[in-house]
């Protein structure tokens, strides 16, 4: 059994690639989790930023100061917000057993256990591609699946990820994208 | 008394971006810098302020950093306070001026985002700008959280400025693993900072009504008190240090010490580390200590001048130190800060085994497992009753 540096704090590692909005997505959850009261790190893995390149960001959300300062090794949250990526990546990787994986994706939650042969924990499946095509007319499917992973994991509540975005994003973008992300709580499925 | 919690403001800000929304505060009638990552949001977001009209400073952009540190100098020789921002290659540019900076007895408060040195070229952190600044005079402070870098680029401002010390202060954060970290500060009101700190009362000030020359040439007549006086004010740090700390805690409930003491008082085994690495020292106590080992740890804040006295107190009667450090220097017969721990150890009662791990060079990842093997490697040479000057953790051999 691994020692548990992080106890008592929620770990998400998220992957994307650069300009999808990957670190973006983290560091409002992270933002949200804070207006919750809680202490937290987002952080991008460090790097020059390059367009299309495979980009993964950190965050660890905590009721306590956090003291560890190291990338997240044992995540209990995967977000996987390009489908693409899935091919690249193996976005189970340190996943904790009984971890969430969340993926943009037209699979279903049986077919992603049966690809990368997770049993055990929850996967999130979310299509978050064609809601974005739908409502934001283009591939911004950060929000959406932030939105699922938000709804899934339930350490912050979806109305003040909202909140966060429109804060970010004030106006018809941010409108859009909270009626992309309501859309992918609804049509998010866990298995 | 301490604020009011409706006065205080809670965001969620990168160490950079807390640097800069302190220096905000801070009253700042100067600042010229040269942006280079992963400093750069420091000087970004403050010539936003300065765009939008929240401070009233002069941001002098210049064309280096050598000439951001003499702009530096000459402004706050008249009596001006003043900042600057710099990592890695661009301090390196700075450090002819660093000297100039610390013996001329200028109060500049200098932010860091540490960063490694070339070559090759590398934007990620370790400790080799601020180590190779090490004997130029300024006071060193190394941070661990964002929340801690926006308090201590405050309170640097009060202890560089007291007249005892007229010495400029480094504030260190780790590049990027705190820089671009977005993690919960509390903010102060702006009103509340400017209080606490006041304005600058310069000692002898540039004035053309009253020229007087300063820092010009001083031979074999007088070189060496210019050196033997600066060596003075240095050492009065600590107490100003105390001091300024004391006042902040009042306002604030925080304080952070010259060095910071976790779970010493019965360890055996000390790890001593400074800025983020200190953080993550911790989580690895606690988790070593449910398994029944006696560990602790000091996080080295000041690095100079060096608590001397605050380290061999905490170290006590520990049977050894692990220092787990982020810079080399090449061919020294152990690295900066072991040599710094083995010579204040020199005179102690009880002198434990020292330990110097040299790890996360050019932002190599240090995670809590490369502490727990050094850990178990530390118990072997104690066992052993003997262990290397130095070796190096998380490195292709």
């Amino acid at each position: 059994m691994a020692l548990d540096f992080a106890k008592g704090i929620t770990e998400f590692r998220w992957h994307g690639r650069g300009g999808q909005g990957v670190v973006t997505s983290n560091q409002m959850l992270g933002k949200a989790a804070l207006a919750e009261g809680n202490y937290i790190q987002a952080f991008p893995e460090f790097g020059p930023e390059r367009t299309g390149a495979p980009v993964r960001a950190f965050l660890r959300i905590s009721k306590d100061p956090i003291q560890i300062y190291a990338q997240v090794y044992n995540p209990d949250v995967v977000v996987c917000i390009d489908p693409t990526l899935l091919e690249v990546v193996n976005p189970v990787e340190g996943l904790k057993e009984e971890g969430t994986l969340v993926l943009n994706t037209t699979l279903s939650p049986d077919d992603v256990r049966k690809k990368y042969d997770f049993k055990t924990g929850r996967v999130v499946a979310v299509d978050a591609t064609s809601i974005a095509l739908d409502i934001l007319g283009r591939p911004f499917y950060n929000m959406p699946t932030m939105a699922a992973a938000v709804h899934a994991v339930g350490t912050v509540k979806i109305d003040t990820a909202i909140e966060a975005v429109l804060e970010r994003y004030p106006g018809k973008i941010g409108e859009l994208n909270k009626a992309a992300m309501e859309k992918a709580v609804k049509e998010a499925q866990v298995g | 008394m301490t604020v009011a919690k409706d006065k205080i403001s809670i965001e969620g800000l990168t160490g950079d971006a807390a640097i800069a929304h302190a220096l905000k505060q801070c009253d700042l009638d100067v600042l010229a810098a040269y942006p280079i990552t992963p400093q750069t949001i420091i000087v970004e977001d403050f010539q936003k302020f300065a765009a939008d009209g929240e401070v009233q400073t002069a941001v002098i952009p210049v064309e280096s950093e050598h000439s951001a540190m003499s702009a530096c100098v000459g402004a706050s020789a008249t009596g001006a306070r003043v900042a600057t921002a710099s990592a890695s290659a661009g301090l390196a540019l700075m450090w002819e001026i660093l000297y100039c900076a610390a013996s001329m007895r200028m109060p500049i408060v200098f932010t860091v985002a540490n960063r490694a040195l070339s070559a090759p070229i590398n934007i990620h952190n370790d400790h080799s700008d601020g180590m190779g600044m090490r004997d130029s005079g300024f006071v060193q402070l190394y941070c661990q959280s964002s929340q801690e870098a926006y308090d201590t680029t405050i309170m640097a401002f009060k202890i560089a400025e007291d007249h005892d010390i007229l010495l400029p202060v480094m504030v260190g954060i780790d590049g990027f693993i705190l820089s671009h970290n977005v993690e919960r500060v509390e903010m102060l009101p702006t009103d509340v900072v400017t209080d606490f700190l006041g304005i600058r009362e310069p000692v002898q000030p540039l004035h053309p009504d009253k020229p007087i020359t300063m820092g010009p040439l001083a031979l074999t007549d007088y070189y060496f008190e210019f050196k033997e006086q600066q060596d003075r004010a240095i050492q009065e740090v600590p107490k100003i240090y105390k001091k300024v700390e004391k006042e902040f805690e009042k306002l604030t409930g925080r304080s952070y010490g010259m060095i910071e003491e976790y779970k010493t008082d019965d360890a055996e085994i000390i790890i001593l580390a400074m800025s983020t690495m200190g953080g993550t020292a911790k989580a690895v106590a606690d988790v070593l200590r449910e398994k029944g080992e006696k560990v602790g740890v000091i996080r080295l804040k000041m690095f100079r001048p060096f608590p001397v006295e605050e380290i061999c107190k905490a170290i006590g009667d520990a049977k050894a130190v692990m220092i787990f450090e982020k810079a080399m220097s090449f061919g020294a017969v152990t690295h900066p800060l072991a040599m710094e721990i083995r010579s204040a150890l020199y005179e102690a009662e009880n002198r434990p085994m020292v330990l110097d791990f040299v790890v996360g060079l050019g932002g190599r990842d240090v995670p809590p497992t490369t502490f727990v093997e050094g850990y178990e490697k530390t118990k072997k040479y104690l066992e052993k009753g003997e262990a290397p000057l130095y070796e190096t953790l998380g490195v292709r051999k």
